[in-house]
């Protein structure tokens, strides 16, 4: 188990060595994209765009930039934007994770109960009317675009039906921290959890549906019913517990790369200043010090997560246990 | 209370099934009936049973008494009383408070797939023990630990926490026959129990199997296509030929007096081990008529291996695989999957290689065709040394060995029809033109046997045989000079097993094709084999003539091989093997491990037996 984790932190190190170059060299190797002339500023005078150069170091190896940028982004922590002179990446990035983070987990563990819930009842009902009923909603959901879906949310609740009783406890959009006021926290984020988790239940209650099924052609799951057990005990222990392997290892991908920023969506439309939303932002200035801080920052959580994940099928599958 | 129990149920079978009929939905909402009219009894304490070929309907009849067909796309007729319960008339939950873990028990044909991967295997029987009776955890526990004794599995208290894949198939059967043990059945179905296992563990298990039945005094319902399983188990069988029954009664009478003409038929082409004795050539199985039953006669093989040169020569053939683990991966042990092979193939022999799972038969087949990148040693085939040929001369050496594979529809691209599948490697070694290929599988598909319009047909509709046929003609395809056939009949019913084996040695006898044929079955190459080499974790340990190796076994594990083999005669209905309990055979050895230097020992001409140290 040690050797396990310490195998995948080695395996983390290297990914995360891999991305940060190829971040940083396609940044400089984008045509006609001088850095220097990007920070001075449109239109800037030939010595402004060479101080610049010097002031940021631009005119060394890129061996040595890439150095400098790695230094100062991990160790003194002091890398600044080259879009925003002065604003500091990391307590940036670090201010923006805990709303990303909020949302994501909030809203993983409504779709995982929603998942699984809506999974194993559609597969106990297969091709009866709970089955079609759940499938068709899980069909929609995969089928609504996340924004609109939020739009919509967002009329509903802060526009046309704001001042009824059902919703006027939602509050404006916008994040609020937990340690500021956790009851305004929790109100705030009702809704883009129940938005964000949506398209996720109706994916992984598809998937896990359909592993069930195909998991009763298995043989042993015929052993299981000739032994005697209810139907329940064959559903819930034999055919779910197998089925569920391949979900756990898609939440981990979907979790790692949903904190990294791709819940970005869900977060322009209520509001919230995540890091989707800086890596955004980012990207629209060509900003490569923010750029590469959120790219690592989410690569940094799709390889934890699938590690975690890892770790957990070996719990769940003693098969994978050995080699 | 138990005594009273017994004379009450001596009165009446445990199991009577009359006039059952069972449909299935098929396309197009069109019931398909499967099982019609068929009617017998089990009585306590007795093995009945039920044979045929694939699509007999043996297992639904099985699964129609546990009520495991699903009750959407199934109807079933007729009545079928299990310990004094009307089967057809109970709903799901009174099959589960009765029947199913209660009154029968099942195990099934693949033991390998049959538990449950994910759970340990002690957890799985005490799931049986409990599902219906309420006891304290630590008697589940030790009830469980007893079963396990029972089916006679060493170290049986630290095995409980084992999960499933850490066992051998024929110690998960014992598992799967523990588990169904549990609740004390007084009918245990054995559907096919031993049809996926080694001929060796085949014997364990009947014999575990008839040890059981005589403690608990349970009725067994025996389900199998191999006569030679059921003249070993059943006192009465019931021989049943699509749906129906065709003829039932003491197994010994339906042995020496097959009335029906279709029983006659299945017992005619049944390999018989030792009904080759005296015989120096290989021989066709007898020719049998499915309607009448009679048997003809074989013609015998018209020609003889030319000895003059092998066409293949193997020397000293080692194949071993790294195991990995432990941090980064490194390499922690070796499989020796084939040690130190040498034999040699001359033109229009059949060479057999037989040996149980696992004892690396498979993998030299793989190796002469450098299938591997893991074999050292030499192989020679028509004068080329195969492990130095540069890429493109080994594509063209391929040519000349071709393989014929287990399973016909798995080797298949199911979107090609037959005739593209047959043209396409003839097209790819550009050996001619479109046209003279399309000349070439038309004759071919008619010398195996089908109709030429068969080619525009796609592989799924065939029947197994027939499968079978289209990859030989495939292989023909390319005028192999060397077929390796590696398990190719082993799939196939007997009657049909009979007819490839003799198309195959038709081949032999037109083409002069040498044959490397790998397979577990001692019957059947005993028919097809001019020599015969055993081997036994990764080693041949005896190879010679086949009369000599069959007549005159020398070495112990090749006696245990062919004392194993079950043979159609009632006779042998109170047969004990008394073979000690095998567990896993593995060649995999510590990195360090040098092999013993083997010596063999020249018995007769050509007879060679390794030499124990």
């Amino acid at each position: 188990m040690l050797a396990a984790i310490f195998k995948r932190l080695l395996r983390m190190v290297v990914v995360m060595f891999g991305i940060s170059v190829i971040t940083f060299l396609i940044f400089f190797a984008t045509p006609s994209s001088d850095p220097a002339a990007r920070i001075a500023g449109r239109n800037a005078a030939q010595e402004t765009i060479e101080a610049v150069r010097k002031d940021f170091g631009l005119d060394r190896p890129l061996y040595v930039q890439y150095g400098l940028m790695m230094q100062r982004l991990f160790i003194s922590q002091d890398l600044t934007s080259f879009a925003n002179r002065g604003q500091k990446i990391v307590p940036t990035v670090m201010a923006a994770a805990p709303a990303t983070l909020s949302l994501v987990a909030g809203a993983a563990v409504l779709w995982m109960l929603g998942g699984v819930v809506a999974g194993i009842t559609a597969a106990a009902f297969r091709g009866r009317w709970p089955d079609k009923i759940l499938m068709g909603i899980s069909m929609m959901a995969v089928a609504m675009p996340v924004f609109w879906v939020g739009e919509m949310v967002n009329l509903v609740t802060q526009n046309r039906l704001h001042d009824t009783w059902a919703f006027s406890w939602v509050p404006a959009l916008g994040y609020t921290p937990f340690s500021e006021d956790p009851g305004l926290w929790f109100r705030s984020m009702v809704f883009p959890w129940l938005t964000l988790a949506f398209l996720y239940i109706g994916l992984y209650g598809r998937m896990l549906r359909t592993g069930i099924i195909e998991t009763y052609q298995e043989d042993y799951i015929r052993t299981a019913r000739a032994k005697g057990l209810t139907g329940r005990k064959v559903l819930l222990k034999h055919a779910t517990r197998s089925a569920i392997i391949p979900i756990v290892i898609m939440f981990g991908m979907d979790f790692g790369v949903l904190v990294g920023g791709a819940a970005v969506l869900t977060e322009v439309v209520f509001g919230i200043n995540g890091v989707g939303r800086l890596t955004y932002q980012a990207l629209k200035v060509l900003d490569l010090p923010m750029i590469l801080a959120t790219v690592l920052y989410a690569s940094f959580f799709v390889v934890v997560a699938n590690a975690v994940v890892d770790l957990l099928c070996l719990l769940i599958d003693p098969r994978m246990r050995r080699a | 209370m138990k005594d009273l129990q017994a004379v009450e149920t001596t009165t009446a079978p445990i199991l009577s099934i009359r006039d059952l009929s069972v449909s299935f939905l098929g396309a197009r909402n069109s019931w398909n009936r499967v099982i019609e009219g068929l009617s017998f009894d089990v009585n306590p304490g007795e093995t009945v049973a039920l044979v045929g070929e694939s699509g007999s309907g043996k297992s639904v009849t099985s699964l129609s008494v546990m009520g495991l067909l699903d009750p959407t796309t199934s109807r079933l007729e007729g009545s079928i009383r299990l310990a004094g319960h009307d089967v057809l008339n109970l709903d799901e939950a009174g099959m589960i408070r009765h029947i199913r873990g209660q009154a029968a028990a099942m195990i099934f044909q693949e033991p390998m797939t049959s538990l449950h991967p994910i759970y340990r295997v002690g957890d799985q029987i005490i799931e049986a023990l409990t599902s219906h009776r309420a006891m304290p955890k630590a008697e589940a526990r030790a009830q469980a630990i007893a079963l396990l004794e029972r089916v006679r599995i060493p170290n049986a208290a630290r095995r409980m926490e084992d999960y499933p894949h850490a066992f051998s198939g024929g110690m998960r059967q014992r598992v799967m026959i523990a588990m169904a043990l549990a609740s004390r059945p007084k009918l245990l179905i054995a559907d096919e129990p031993t049809t996926a296992l080694d001929v060796t563990v085949q014997g364990e298990i009947l014999d575990l199997l008839k040890d059981l039945q005589a403690e608990y005094g349970m009725a067994m319902l025996f389900i199998t296509h191999d006569m030679g399983v059921v003249a070993e188990m059943a006192d009465r069988t019931v021989v049943m030929l699509r749906g129906r029954w065709v003829e039932q009664g003491p197994t010994a009478e339906i042995f020496a007096r097959p009335s029906q003409p279709y029983t006659k038929a299945l017992l005619a082409s049944v390999p018989v081990l030792g009904s080759m004795k005296g015989e120096a050539a290989p021989l066709r199985f007898p020719l049998v008529d499915m309607q009448t039953g009679e048997a003809r006669p074989p013609a015998p093989l018209q020609s003889s291996p030319d000895l003059s040169a092998p066409i293949l020569d193997v020397r000293h053939l080692v194949t071993r695989f790294d195991v990995h683990g432990g941090l980064f991966n490194r390499r922690v042990a070796r499989v020796h999957a084939v040690e130190n092979v040498s034999f040699s193939i001359f033109p229009g022999e059949t060479l057999s290689l037989v040996g149980e799972s696992g004892c690396g038969k498979s993998t030299t087949g793989r190796s002469i065709i450098r299938l591997n990148n893991r074999s050292t040693g030499s192989v020679i085939m028509s004068g080329d040394e195969v492990f130095a040929l540069r890429p493109e001369a080994m594509r063209q050496k391929r040519r000349e060995i071709q393989m014929i594979p287990q399973d016909p529809l798995a080797s298949m691209n199911p979107r090609m029809t037959v005739g593209d599948a047959l043209v396409e490697p003839f097209l790819e070694h550009r050996m001619g033109r479109e046209a003279e290929a399309r000349d070439k599988a038309t004759r071919l598909i008619e010398q195996v046997g089908l109709e030429r319009a068969m080619l525009d047909r796609y592989p799924h509709e065939f029947s197994g045989g027939q499968r079978q046929r289209v990859c030989i003609a495939r292989a023909l395809m390319l005028d192999p000079k060397l077929i390796i056939a590696d398990e190719s009949v082993s799939a196939l019913d007997v009657s049909v097993k009979a007819q490839v084996v003799n198309l195959l040695m038709d081949i032999q006898d037109r083409f002069g094709i040498a044959f490397l044929f790998i397979s577990h079955d001692i019957a059947v190459v005993e028919r097809v084999s001019h020599r015969i080499a055993v081997m036994y974790m990764g080693e041949i340990v005896e190879i010679g003539p086949r009369a000599e190796i069959m007549e005159r076994p020398r070495h112990a594990y090749t006696r245990q091989l062919i004392g194993a083999v079950t043979v159609p005669d009632p006779a042998r209905r109170h047969l004990r093997r008394n073979q000690q309990i095998n567990e896993l055979k593995t060649p995999i050895r510590p990195l360090d491990f040098t092999p013993p230097v083997r010596r063999y020992e020249q018995v007769a001409p050509g007879h060679l037996v390794m030499v124990e140290n």
